[in-house]
């Protein structure tokens, strides 16, 4: 479903990203892990044109490298960015509307912000409360509501448990998987490499901005160098 | 002073008041958006009213047509500014874009100078605007009313795009994030053209009223206004359009009740919004309803 080759991105003197390749393939669940600083940020945000990069990118057989991020949203690739980034002095509400707002079809966006708040009754409760007030784990599910608010059909989440308690973890974990069920391709990016690896089907491992290994979830979760670096196994 | 006199000094205080109003909001979107000073604000006035007068006299459009033109072309005028000058500098430092502004201000104003001349001209101004109504003593111009109305009308269906509209939302959203706006699929340039053009449609409806109310235009009458209204922009909050609103009826409302009350400073009228300015910066440096914000990064 998207196929990244020989991607790199430059900030200045920092070669951030360098020549990697990797696939996403449609239904699946893929993982890139690493480390502070390995580049995965950046090659998230290079894939949305977000950040200047050279190399290809094919979503779905088309070549999006040069196409501007508002339109790849709309072709059906959505991000939640690293830290959530809910739009804080706005409404509940008006955060999942703006996730729509690509869409023209008002009455299934409005099925569909009573499917997010199923699965995310918390918002529901707090619907016109501005975004700024609720807790980190609520943003957290805030901005993965307002990412399907977009009926993404990859979406492409960067370290969405940074900073959460051990148990809101879980909860995150559990909420991508249900959203892989209904149908969802995901790209996740973590240093939580072993929540990670578990339900990811296939996992790539960025450092300083190269691929080093790559295998399936369990594969990895098995390796080595992956326990020693990643999991804290001594 | 009697009651009446003091009602006839608060309607052209509100009257002035809500064009300063009306302008300021220009200046506080823009910062809202792109976190610039927009000086070319200001000449966007000028430029309005200079529309009306070829309309009417050198094309001979019925008044409201030729204001409607001038409306449309000052849009355009504000978009087409925002996407020569300021666009291509949006990676760069601000103190750059900045600059940009101060010269785009500067060649307006000699281009008005080259092309329109420098000597004053007459502005025509519609007799219904030049009734006077007598209410128990007090004596007011039409023009006095219809200024607050119209502006008010406009102030009204402002706020009501920005906090009812999926447009008004994806401006609030690009003023604090703009790149997470892109990942909604904004189109962040398109939202920003709007915030000029809206912004200059403003102004634009305030300078042909601010010719109407001081029907002698020059290539530079847009100056004083300009640094008025945004000194109200930033004594409200600049960022804040409710802010903008209350500083431009502040000063307008100060600065006429100040030659009412004390007509032997008269002629520090234009001071009087210099030092609102440097008293509320002393004690509210982020303007009365301003928040603290962190600089962005
Ligand atoms: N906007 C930027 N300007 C300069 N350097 C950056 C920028 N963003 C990231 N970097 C650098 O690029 C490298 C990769 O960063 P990033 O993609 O954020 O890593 P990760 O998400 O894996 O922690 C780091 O060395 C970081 O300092
Ligand atoms: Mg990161």
């Amino acid at each position: 479903m998207l196929e990244v080759k020989n991607l790199n991105v430059r900030y200045g003197g920092i070669h951030a990203v360098r020549g990697i390749d990797f696939n996403v393939p449609e239904g699946s669940i893929v993982t890139l892990i690493g480390a502070n600083g390995a580049g995965k940020s950046s090659s998230l945000r290079a894939i949305c044109n977000l950040v200047k990069k050279t190399g290809n990118v094919a979503f779905m057989g088309q070549d999006i490298s040069k196409i501007p991020t508002k339109d790849i949203v709309k072709m059906g690739i959505t991000m939640v960015p690293e830290g959530r980034r809910v739009f804080s002095d706005l409404t509940i509400y008006e955060n999942l509307i703006l996730g729509a707002y690509t869409r023209k079809d008002k009455e299934n966006v409005k099925k569909d912000m009573e499917w997010v708040y199923s699965i995310f009754p918390r918002l529901k409760e707090r619907e016109t409360q501005m975004a700024g007030t609720l807790s980190g784990g609520e943003q957290q599910m805030l901005a993965l509501g307002r990412a399907l608010m977009s009926r993404p059909k990859l979406l492409m989440l960067d370290e969405p448990s940074l900073g959460l308690a051990p148990i809101l973890v879980r909860d995150v974990f559990s909420v991508i998987k249900k959203i892989h069920d209904d149908g969802v391709t995901i790209l996740l990016i973590e240093q939580n490499a072993r929540m990670a690896l578990k339900i990811a089907d296939y996992a790539y491992v960025l450092e300083t901005g190269t691929i080093t290994l790559t295998g399936t979830g369990e594969e990895l979760l098995k390796n080595d160098k992956v326990l020693k670096a990643y999991l804290g196994a001594v | 002073m009697t009651v009446g006199l003091f009602f006839q000094h608060l309607v052209n205080g509100i009257s002035l008041g809500s064009l300063y109003a009306l302008i300021a909001i220009g200046y506080t979107m823009v910062y809202g958006i792109v976190r610039l000073i927009n000086f070319a604000h200001g000449d966007i006035i000028m430029l309005a009213a200079y529309f009306v007068f070829f309309g009417v006299g050198m094309f001979s459009l019925p008044w409201w047509l030729a204001a409607v033109v001038s409306i449309a072309l000052t849009v355009l005028v504000g978009i087409v500014i925002e996407k020569a000058a300021y666009k291509p500098l949006r990676e760069a430092p601000r103190i750059s874009v900045l600059i940009s502004a101060i010269g785009v201000s500067f060649f307006l104003e000699n281009m008005g100078l080259v092309v329109f001349g420098g000597r004053a001209k007459a502005f025509y101004v519609p007799p219904i605007f030049k009734g006077v109504i007598n209410i128990s003593g007090v004596s007011i111009t039409s023009l006095g009313i219809i200024i607050p109305i119209i502006s008010a009308i406009l102030l009204i269906g402002m706020v009501y795009i920005v906090n009812h509209t999926v447009t008004g939302m994806a401006m609030r959203a690009c003023s604090k994030d703009m790149d997470t706006a892109k990942l909604m699929g904004i189109d962040v340039d398109g939202i920003i053209s709007f915030t000029f053009g809206i912004g200059s449609a403003l102004a634009a409806v305030g300078g042909i009223m601010w010719a109407l109310k001081y029907p002698q235009i020059h290539p530079l009458i847009g100056i004083m206004p300009g640094l008025k209204c945004f000194i109200a922009a930033v004594v409200g909050g600049i960022g804040n359009i409710p802010g903008a609103m209350l500083g431009g009826f502040l000063l307008g409302l100060g600065e006429i009740l100040l030659v009412a009350f004390l007509p032997g400073l008269s002629g520090y009228r234009d001071a009087f919004a210099f030092i609102i300015l440097i008293v509320i910066l002393l004690f509210k440096p982020t303007g009365i309803l301003g928040e603290k914000v962190a600089e962005k990064v």
